[in-house]
């Protein structure tokens, strides 16, 4: 029966490096050009995601756990922050009424 | 031997006294502080009495009392040790004896002084640091005492320290020694250097084996000798003894005269065997201390201050000293110190008491005819004068015809130069003593009607001052005389060193000497017959300050421009280049670039600031910059 890195090792590398590129892509570009915070915590999500999943690939290719272990840690650092980062969205609403970025200016020189 | 190991007890006593009267200076009443500050001393003078008593009996004629390792390394040691020898307990006498009576007098010369306390507390202060001087017996200990008597020469010449010329006279006294002490301090060094050790007994042993004339010892004395001419105010150094005159007469009397500035000569008789090695620093000696003798006694015959005639009088008699140490007869230079020591002090003891008697004037011009209001302190200073003047049998004579005598053996040409200095000495002592006790009064009503003779606490001292001056000169008296110079045989041990015996007295023709002894004394008497002609008879009184003069009066009376001409060699290039350091290294170089740093920190940060707009947009967007920046450049330079 084929197991779980085998089923893996079918799809070749270049496959997985290309999807998180893309991804990747998708989340810094969303960073970049959206207002809404909301959508910015997804694209950082979707960045964060992006290396989860080549670090499980390469960990696979390479034979080597230690990859995988790193998603868990990665995954936990990333409940966190979510934790944290919707706490502040919520004051921030409450203080604003909204979510865009850009009123949030006043902290300058 | 019981009062010798009980050595230490005779610096404990002034400083004990110190730490008493400068605790309580405030507190105490004054009758308490002058009585510590005058039994301290007293105490110490009868422990050193019994100290030479000890020494004198014994055959052992040096001891070593060691007291506590002070420095202890593998490299260096330096044992906090005394030596008692011939010359260490007579300058103890000296110092702890005239010590004494300076403080008793000082009671009545300061009584109504605020800074009593102070006064007294400092001037122990000195006493147990010429205490450590005289007593060490290595050189790093003398060291400690000759840096603290300067520093309390500084403290009592700046003792009116309010006055701000009195200031600058007490700041240019320690920047003279300074001078010399570093001469001092780098001979330690080298001396080190050279024997391992600081001890006087190891480093004079060794020496001893030494040839004559060896460039390492040349070195070392060069740079004592150094040292001493800060110390004793030689040329070039002398300037500071004269404006030293700022402080309280008694310290005058006691440090400017008597003690401290006799410190150079102990330390070059202390180090004979170095000196007596190295004749080319002999010679040197000499000639400083001969030109220095006859320069200052050439400023003394025309000043008007009586405290700065006595001064420029003190550098003379320095000079003769030095001139005795430069022709090999140290027991003479010793004898010339404590002959001097006792005349010297007294004269300017009883120069304070005409200052006191004159409500603080010192200008001669203005005194006159004291003789009958002041007959203590007329006698006395009488006595001062004809033993200065080397009249027999007073003790100047004695002490400086020995020293002029192994002059003439040297160079005759020394001689006549000392005796020319002998002649400017009886002159001007004799001026000052007809102008402020002779004819009539020449100051205001109000000091006329306050003159009176001082209290007993001043002229008690003067009195003993004056039996010791007439006397001193016993101790000395040469054979010629039909004496035996106890003191040469009494110091002789101090120029015993191992497989070298140092013998300055090599037997001089008697009539030869008689000759030049009664050159001397009879020039002597001329000169005090002259002045008794012009400043007597002839009522002379010299002119106000800025009336015309010829050359060589204006001269004397300008002391040579010495000042003047430091001030313009050294002063002057000093303070322009002082001033180059300050305007244009210091303000435009380096505040320069300290500002500079900070304003364009500050400028660049204005700039730098507006990118901080507030927009997080932008932030995120610089970040991400900065991310694919730096993967950029990890990229093509791994």
């Amino acid at each position: 029966m084929e197991t779980v890195s085998q089923s893996i090792q079918g799809i070749p590398l270049n496959h997985y490096i290309l999807l998180s590129a893309i991804i990747f892509t998708i989340g810094v570009i969303g960073v970049l050009i959206r207002r809404n915070a909301i959508i910015i915590f997804m694209s950082v999500e979707l960045m964060l995601n992006a290396v989860n999943l080549l670090l499980t690939a390469f960990s696979v290719y390479w034979g080597d756990a230690s990859g995988q272990v790193f998603v868990f840690f990665i995954m936990a650092l990333a409940a966190a922050e979510v934790a944290i980062g919707l706490a502040i969205l919520t004051m921030i609403y409450r203080n604003t009424n909204s979510t865009d970025i850009n009123i949030l200016n006043r902290l300058k020189w | 031997m019981l009062l010798i190991n009980l050595v230490w007890l005779v610096p404990l006593f002034p400083l004990v006294g110190f730490l008493i009267n400068g605790l309580g200076r405030n507190v105490l009443p004054k009758g308490v502080i002058g009585f510590i500050g005058s039994l301290s001393i007293l105490l110490s003078f009868i422990v050193s009495i019994g100290i030479f008593t000890e020494l004198n009996a014994s055959d052992i004629k040096s001891f070593y009392i060691p007291l506590f390792d002070w420095i202890h390394t593998a490299a260096v040691k330096v044992p906090f040790a005394f030596q008692i020898d011939p010359l260490s307990s007579i300058m103890l006498l000296i110092v702890t004896g005239i010590g004494f009576l300076i403080h008793v007098y000082s009671i009545g010369y300061m009584k109504l002084d605020n800074g009593f306390g102070k006064y007294f507390s400092y001037l122990n202060l000195f006493i147990f640091f010429m205490l450590l001087l005289i007593l060490g017996s290595n050189y790093v200990v003398m060291f400690i005492g000759w840096e603290g008597v300067g520093l309390c020469s500084y403290l009592l010449i700046g003792f009116w320290f309010t006055n701000p010329s009195f200031a600058t006279a007490a700041k240019k006294a320690f920047v003279m020694n300074r001078i010399g002490d570093l001469g001092f301090l780098i001979a330690i060094f080298i001396i080190f250097a050279t024997f391992g050790s600081v001890e006087f007994g190891d480093v004079f042993m060794q020496a001893a084996k030494m040839e004559s004339g060896n460039t390492t010892l040349l070195w070392i004395t060069m740079l004592l000798f150094v040292g001493a001419i800060g110390k004793s105010a030689q040329i070039p150094l002398f300037t500071w003894l004269p404006d030293a005159m700022a402080g309280p007469t008694p310290v005058s009397a006691l440090i400017h005269a008597a003690t401290m500035v006799t410190g150079g000569v102990y330390m070059i008789i202390r180090s004979n065997i170095l000196f007596t090695l190295s004749p080319v620093t002999l010679h040197l000696v000499a000639v400083i201390g001969i030109i220095t003798a006859i320069l200052a006694a050439a400023i003394a015959v025309s000043q008007t201050d009586i405290k700065k005639v006595l001064a420029y009088s003190t550098v003379s008699q320095l000079g003769y000293m030095f001139l005795g140490l430069g022709v090999g007869a140290y027991t003479g230079a010793l004898f010339h110190v404590i002959t001097h020591a006792f005349f010297k002090a007294l004269l300017f003891l009883c120069a304070g008491s005409v200052i006191h008697a004159m409500s603080n004037e010192q200008d001669m011009r203005k005194m006159g005819g004291l003789k009958k209001k002041l007959p203590i302190t007329f006698v006395t200073m009488m006595a001062g004068t004809l033993a200065i003047s080397g009249i027999p049998p007073f003790s100047g004579f004695f002490s400086k015809d020995e020293i002029l005598a192994h002059a003439y053996e040297q160079s005759p040409l020394l001689w006549v130069i000392g005796v020319i200095t002998a002649l400017l000495t009886s002159f001007y002592m004799f001026r000052m003593l007809y102008l402020t006790f002779y004819k009539g009064f020449r100051g205001t009503q109000e000091q006329e009607h306050h003159l009176h003779e001082s209290p007993a606490t001043m002229t008690i001292p003067l009195v003993i001052l004056a039996i010791l001056a007439v006397f001193g000169g016993l101790i000395g008296i040469p054979e010629v005389f039909g004496g035996h110079h106890w003191l040469a045989g009494f110091l002789a041990p101090i120029f015993e060193h191992p497989g070298l015996v140092i013998v300055a007295e090599t037997p001089m023709n008697h009539s030869t000497e008689l000759i030049l002894m009664a050159v001397s004394v009879g020039g002597a008497i001329i000169a005090a017959l002259y002045a008794y002609s012009r400043y007597v008879k002839g009522s002379h009184i010299p002119a106000v300050d800025g009336s015309s003069r010829d050359l060589l009066s204006k001269l004397s009376y300008n002391k040579f421009y010495v000042d003047e001409v430091y001030e313009f060699i050294i002063g002057r290039p000093l303070n322009a280049l002082s001033s180059f350091f300050y305007k244009i290294i210091d303000k435009g170089a380096i505040d320069g670039f300290v500002n500079g740093l900070g304003k364009a920190t500050s400028e660049g940060s204005k700039v730098l600031r507006l990118l901080q707009s507030g927009n997080v947009g932008f932030y995120i967007f610089m970040m991400i910059t900065g991310i694919v920046a730096l993967l950029v450049y990890g990229f093509y330079n791994i």
